[in-house]
């Protein structure tokens, strides 16, 4: 003897983006702020020790604003010229910045003017950094060359001259104090040991370097440059792992989140996208308003800051994490009917007696098991299920048109209950996965109520709903038959001449048949 | 017996068990009537306990008998009464009537006479009920003579006669009319119902029974209607009341034992408890699964059972509960999925309840587990287009099951593609991936890729639909971590060809080629690049059935058209091999070696052809396989290969081939008997314990035990293992056949030997032969003995199916069981 089995609701897999435990992650931001710069955002850097604020470069301005703040808590203005690349010290205090006039400085965070100044620089630094052992300050100008720098006595250490174009990123090593890497406009990432007088490795990239990033460990590499992002092994001698091709204009900045699990790339095609690090798959990805030029997140994944060529930064906020505080307010059940012996084992000579287990019917499966339709289909006509799941209603339809009731639960309804099947019907009929069902019941209901037409304004104002939206979707259909038609005779032109060969192919068969008799 | 080597046809799987009634014995024993034999069920554990054969034609009636409640009457229709110990199951004697009997009462209060119903002699479609007065004659075989004409034109179903409380009065019923006759009165009353059909009803009567204790009578009626008849001594003023729930025929009815509640049952397969006639109350068992063709209750009102009509009983408490189920080999309808086999059961796995996978264990003749497909639920009622499931494929290590279920509609059938992995842990079959609508039309075959050594990464799955295409269905590993299963099934490739239909499709056996038939022309596709290399055609004809050789053949092509080809391609040469005119049915490869299996169906018979591709003269032929039309067949594979028919039979040492008729007969060839193949050992010790004493025995027994007190007496320890040793070597001695044993100098010390040991024991035969005399009066002679053997043989006929048997000769089986039966032990005693 068999249970009464409920009906199935066919479940179809949602079309578009697929709901994953990252895109909710990364959608639990809140609505961005936005604050408008004086010009393009070039850098954008947090400080690594709280309360996390983050230094903005843009014009000729460093802006250093706290966590939650829309007005800049303080400003380095003693720039001339453009200053560019803005980047804190490992224990937050220190902040050098290159600029336009090709002079390096170093300011104090709490301080005004700066503390040193490093001239050598024929041409505009665009990117400078700390090494890892805080002494030491690496810079690469459009004057092709890439220096080091004593912060003590404000002096260059070594210059070395190896790019053919402008240097426009770089970054240090975590783990080494003596290794960092600077890419350039001649299509090449050169990683350099201050130790040694030239680069100990060239990477070419095969564009215009726009943008590198170390992981954490130190052995991977990443670039940016035209629209590619690459994944290299430094340890393997620099071997490519792996080419991203996900923007389709040229990626400006690339940033790690505070796990290290995911990569982001922002590019001038508005987008900021996420790549999984283990397999290298987008996972996520951001729309903007303008071009991305900087993109920066804080610890913990708290803030995403992205600037924009418009001068416009873009702050997003992580929602705060939701509590489930309100369980508690249900009451519980009593200890003694539900807790009690919940967490018993039996053991080994105990005799268990079991409880045939209930199982929980929804209400049109009742109704359905005793072969109750109309109300079966009165229960699925109910606003909560018709509105947000369309699928039970017609799939308690399509149960009853199997049952042969479909007909007899549609009959003898009110103007207000024909209106809502109606509704229901024009609304839904043109979505693929229902439009079998859902014309069989237009069909039954036009059948039905025929003979009512021009006794309400209601019910006939929804049929011909019902009418336009069938007759939307005819046209519709044609037209893209038309275009199936387009694409067929242009698929044929291209297979046109394997065709012939397998024909050759065919006729061997035929003519060689031998008829040969079998005795029995 | 019988000479291994014969091959012959046998039935298995079981009979319907429609034929008539269940009835319990006193002793929770439950008796069916099953095909021509009557079975015996334990009610507690649901085994097959006994069978019981001999009857030469469908048992129609069984009944206990009033009078010893370890006997039972069953008649069938080749004429005869059979009175049983079903206990032992022995036929106790054998009325002979003449005609066909349709159905059989005994009611307590008939001295020595039972009622049947019999056809009438000269006019068509009319039956009578008779009374047949029992002969107390000596003897096994009686003929019945005296008949009597209680009431005529009657229905033919056992369901229209009932007997009334006591015996006094019988019913009858037959389309709408009521007659009761009352023996003691002489008196007939006939009443009828309008013949009107009142609101689309029709209110013919399907079936009666009486009150055991007051004077009532409950019809059933054709539409649904129950209808309670009192006070029918008198032909005007009688009443009835009327019990509606059914919306169909009622097609059983029964009275509990005290009479307080009546239960009903029809096409709903819903059991209906009627507590109060007056009141209406009612109780329900619903969903039994199919509808209930009989139901019976035990005598002592504990359990009821009912009889499904796909060969299924199921046994209910007194308090309607669902107790357990007794099944067999359902039989469905209609099976579309054809004979499978589960490679990791051997099961037989084929369509069971609507919309159910059922795996039916060749073995044990018991069904394994049913699968529910569909998961619907199934709506017991006529004209309702039901999805069902109608393509099964397993794949090599069944370890992936893909089937295919449709709604009937013709027009647009709702498709689904469902493959399921097999769950070590639960040990059964888990969803993994459903397809909606994988064709556009009704899918015509299906096939996994088997390739064992590559392992399940590279199954692929392909699918021929009418649509013009076949798919190509493969693996997809979800990279998303969180997922809840790992791999899923998407579509790869679809494949068409000249948009014709694609019926058939087939892999080669190491996997790299494709077959697939469109219409008339097969075509071969490389599955790697799925590139189309070859095409071979053989007009007129579409291809009905195509594979592909195996092993040594593995180059060969087989495929058969409709219009009677069968043809064999060569696929190095891209050449027709060779072709014969045959109506091929079934094609069906053995797939552990190179044999392939044809069944033709000309002019009302089926034959059978073994054939390897590579030659074109069949090594097998069985012409008249039987009459019915074969449908499906399968090679299953044995456990381990056959020996005794090898040199004969090559085809048959790996493994057996089972065929499926039109009336959905499952049968097999076997060089063995049924009887021998399901319970060896206990069927023949039934034998042994059945002889009858002979004059001698009992003088040697008497001895025996005079000794044996004797023994006892001087208080020597009776040690009784020896026998049990030496039996089993002698009795294998005895049961070989003459042509294998070595020559009889050889065996004679060895079996002197074998006896000489025992000294004080006794033989178990000889305790068999003491118990026996115990309990019942030394009669006869050896012709008696001759009589119950001849019977035993008759059953073993039964199966045969008119294929001829070798069989000793009767002097030399009398010889033979001469042999069985001296005891030597007597010897040693001197």
């Amino acid at each position: 003897m068999a249970a009464y089995k409920p009906v199935v609701v066919q479940a179809c897999p949602k079309l578009g983006e697929k709901i994953t435990q990252d895109t909710l992650y990364w959608r639990g931001y809140k609505t961005p702020v936005q604050i408008k710069e004086f010009g393009a955002v070039n850098k954008i850097d947090f400080s690594p020790v709280p309360p996390y604020n983050y230094a903005v470069t843009a014009s000729s301005r460093i802006h250093i604003y706290g966590r939650y703040s829309q007005e800049p808590i303080k400003t380095f203005s003693r720039f001339r010229d453009a200053a560019y690349s803005a980047t804190y010290r490992d224990d937050g205090r220190l902040l050098v910045a290159g600029s336009e006039d090709g002079a390096i400085r170093l300011f104090d965070v709490s301080g005004k003017a700066p503390l040193r100044q490093f001239e050598g620089h024929t041409k505009p630094v665009h990117v400078v950094g700390f090494l890892s052992d805080k002494y030491r300050i690496f810079s690469g100008g459009d004057d092709y060359s890439s220096n080091l720098w004593d912060i003590p006595s404000a002096t260059e250490i070594t210059s070395y001259s190896e790019h053919t174009d402008y240097v426009r990123c770089g970054c240090a090593s975590k783990v080494n104090g003596d290794v960092f890497i600077t890419g350039s406009y001649d299509h090449t990432v050169k990683l350099f040991d201050a130790r040694t007088k030239s680069s100990v490795m060239t990477i070419e990239h095969g564009h215009p370097v726009e943008s590198v990033l170390l992981f954490p460990s130190g052995g991977l590499l990443v670039s940016a440059g035209g629209r590619y992002v690459k994944v290299w092994d430094v340890l393997k001698g620099g071997q490519l792992l792996v080419s991203l091709k996900n923007h389709h204009k040229t990626v400006t900045c690339l940033c790690l989140n505070s796990s290290g699990q995911r990569l982001l790339s922002g590019s001038l095609d508005r987008h900021v996208k996420i790549y999984s690090t283990t397999s290298y798959k987008v996972v996520h990805s951001f729309n903007y308003a303008t071009s991305i030029l900087s993109l920066a997140l804080s610890p913990e994944d708290e803030t995403i800051v992205v600037g924009m060529t418009n001068g416009v930064l873009n702050v997003k906020h992580r929602k705060p994490e939701e509590k489930n505080e309100k369980s508690p307010k249900k009451r519980q059940p009593a200890y003694r009917t539900y807790v009690k012996g919940r967490t018993y084992m039996p053991k080994q000579e105990d005799f268990c007696v079991s409880k045939p287990v209930k199982r929980v019917l929804r209400k049109y499966d009742k109704l359905l098991r005793s072969f109750q339709s109309s109300k079966a289909l009165d229960a699925v006509l109910e606003p909560p299920i018709m509105l947000h799941t369309p699928e039970v209603t017609v799939a308690v339809m399509q149960e009853l048109h199997r049952r042969g009731t479909l007909r007899s639960a549609l009959a003898g309804r009110d103007e207000k209950q024909v209106n809502l099947l109606l509704t229901f019907v024009a609304r839904r009929v043109i979505e693929p996965r229902f439009t079998p069902v859902l014309v069989t019941v237009a069909d039954m209901i036009t059948d039905i109520y025929q003979p009512v037409v021009g006794q309400s304004a209601i019910v006939d104002k929804q049929f011909l709903k019902l009418q336009e939206a069938i007759g939307k979707e005819i046209d519709y259909q044609e037209e893209l038959l038309e275009v199936l038609g387009m694409m067929d005779t242009l698929f044929a032109t291209f297979t046109k001449k394997r065709d012939t060969y397998l024909e050759e192919n065919k006729s061997n068969g035929l003519t060689e048949i031998i008829e040969t008799n079998m005795n029995y | 017996m019988v000479a291994a080597g014969a091959l012959r046809v046998v039935r298995c799987g079981g009979s319907a068990l429609r034929g008539a009634r269940a009835v319990f014995s006193a002793d929770s024993y439950l008796l069916c009537a099953s095909g021509d034999f009557v079975k015996v069920y334990s009610v507690c554990t649901e085994e097959t306990v006994r069978l019981m054969g001999g009857h030469a034609d469908l048992v129609t009636g069984i009944q206990l008998n009033p009078h010893n409640h370890m006997q039972l009457y069953s008649c069938s229709l080749d004429g005869t009464i059979k009175l049983w110990d079903f206990m032992d199951g022995i036929p106790i004697k054998t009325f002979t009537v003449g005609s066909k009997l349709l159905a059989l009462y005994t009611p307590a209060s008939a001295e020595d006479s039972v009622f049947v119903v019999i056809p009438k002699k000269g006019e068509r479609d009319t039956f009578q009920l008779v009374s047949v007065k029992l002969t107390k004659g000596a003897g096994q075989d009686l003929e019945a003579e005296e008949l009597s004409v209680v009431l005529d034109g009657v229905g033919a179903s056992t369901k229209h006669i009932a007997f009334g409380r006591e015996g006094a009065y019988v019913v009858s019923v037959k389309d709408v009319n009521l007659q009761v006759y009352f023996f003691k009165r002489k008196l007939l009353n006939r009443f009828s119902l309008s013949t009107m059909k009142t609101k689309g009803g029709d209110n013919h009567f399907s079936c009666v029974v009486c009150h055991p204790t007051e004077d009532c009578i409950a019809t059933g009626h054709a539409d649904g209607k129950i209808r309670l008849w009192r006070n029918f001594h008198h032909r005007k003023e009688y009443t009835y009341s009327t019990l509606h729930w059914h919306h169909d025929i009622v097609m059983d009815l029964a009275f509990s034992v005290e009479g307080t509640r009546l239960l009903s049952g029809g096409v709903e397969s819903v059991l209906v408890q009627w507590h109060n006639e007056s009141s209406c109350q009612k109780d329900f068992l619903p969903r039994l699964g199919s509808p209930i063709e009989y139901i019976s209750m035990a005598s002592d009102g504990a359990l009821c059972c009912t009889l499904h009509t796909d060969n299924r009983i199921t046994i209910i408490n007194s308090n309607l509960r669902f107790s357990r189920s007794i099944q067999g080999l359902i039989k469905s309808r209609d099976i579309k999925t054809g004979l499978v086999v589960d490679p990791r059961t051997k099961a037989l796995v084929l369509n069971g309840e609507p919309g159910h996978l059922q795996f039916y264990s060749l073995q044990s003749d018991q069904q394994l587990f049913s699968l529910d497909i569909v998961q619907r639920q199934y709506i017991h009622q006529a004209g309702l287009a039901q999805s069902d499931l109608v393509k099964v494929a397993f794949s090599a290590r069944g370890t992936w099951l893909a089937t295919v279920e449709e709604s009937e509609e013709v027009t647009d059938p709702e498709l689904q593609l469902k493959l399921w992995f097999y769950h070590e842990e639960t040990q059964s079959f888990k969803l993994n991936t459903r397809i909606n609508t994988p064709h556009d039309n009704h899918i015509t075959d299906m096939c996994f890729r088997d390739m064992e050594e590559l392992g399940d990464d590279s199954l692929i799955l392909v699918t021929t639909g009418r649509d013009c295409v076949f798919k190509v269905w493969v693996m997809v590993e979800d990279t998303d971590p969180e997922a809840q299963q790992s791999v899923s099934w998407s579509c790869d490739f679809v494949g068409s060809y000249h948009n014709y239909q694609a019926t058939n499709c087939c892999f080669s056996e190491d996997g790299s080629l494709l077959a697939v038939s469109f219409e008339e022309t097969v075509t071969i596709w490389d599955s790697v690049t799925w590139d189309l290399k070859c095409t071979f055609c053989h007009p007129p004809g579409n291809i009905r059935n195509i594979c592909f050789g195996r092993l040594t053949c593995s180059k060969y092509l087989i495929g058969a058209t409709d219009y009677g080809f069968l043809c064999c391609w060569n696929l190095l040469t891209c050449a027709l091999e060779w072709s014969a005119h045959l109506n091929v049915v079934v094609l069906q490869p053995d797939p552990l070696s190179e044999h392939i299996a044809a069944v033709s169906w000309l002019s009302k018979e089926s034959s059978l052809f073994v054939f390897k591709p590579n030659e074109p003269r069949p090594i097998y032929i069985q012409r008249n396989l039987c009459k019915e039309k074969i449908l499906l067949a399968a090679f299953v594979p044995r456990d381990e290969p056959e020996m005794t028919s090898s040199e004969k039979y090559p085809w048959l040492r790996k493994s057996q081939l089972f065929f499926l008729t039109d009336t959905q007969e499952l049968m097999t060839l076997s060089t063995k008997s049924l009887e021998e193949r399901l319970t060896p050992s206990s069927k023949q010790l039934a034998v042994e314990e059945s002889l009858p004493v002979t004059p001698f025995s009992v003088l040697l027994g008497k001895h025996r035990r005079q000794q044996a007190q004797e023994d006892i007496d001087l208080g020597k320890p009776v040690v009784h293992n020896k026998q049990e040793q030496a039996s089993p070597a002698v009795k294998e001695l005895l049961h070989t056949p003459a042509h294998v044993l070595p020559s009889a100098s050889f065996l004679c010390t060895i079996f002197i030997n074998s006896l000489l040991i025992s000294k004080e024991n006794k033989s178990a035969e000889e305790v068999a032969d003491e118990v026996e005399m115990e309990s019942e009066k030394a009669e006869d002679d050896s012709d008696e003995e001759d009589v119950t053997e001849m019977e035993q043989e008759d059953t073993s006929h039964m199966e045969l199916l008119g294929e001829m048997t070798c069989k000793l000769s009767k002097s030399q089986e009398k010889e033979l069981r001469k042999i069985r039966k001296m005891d030597y032990s007597w010897i040693s005693a001197f």
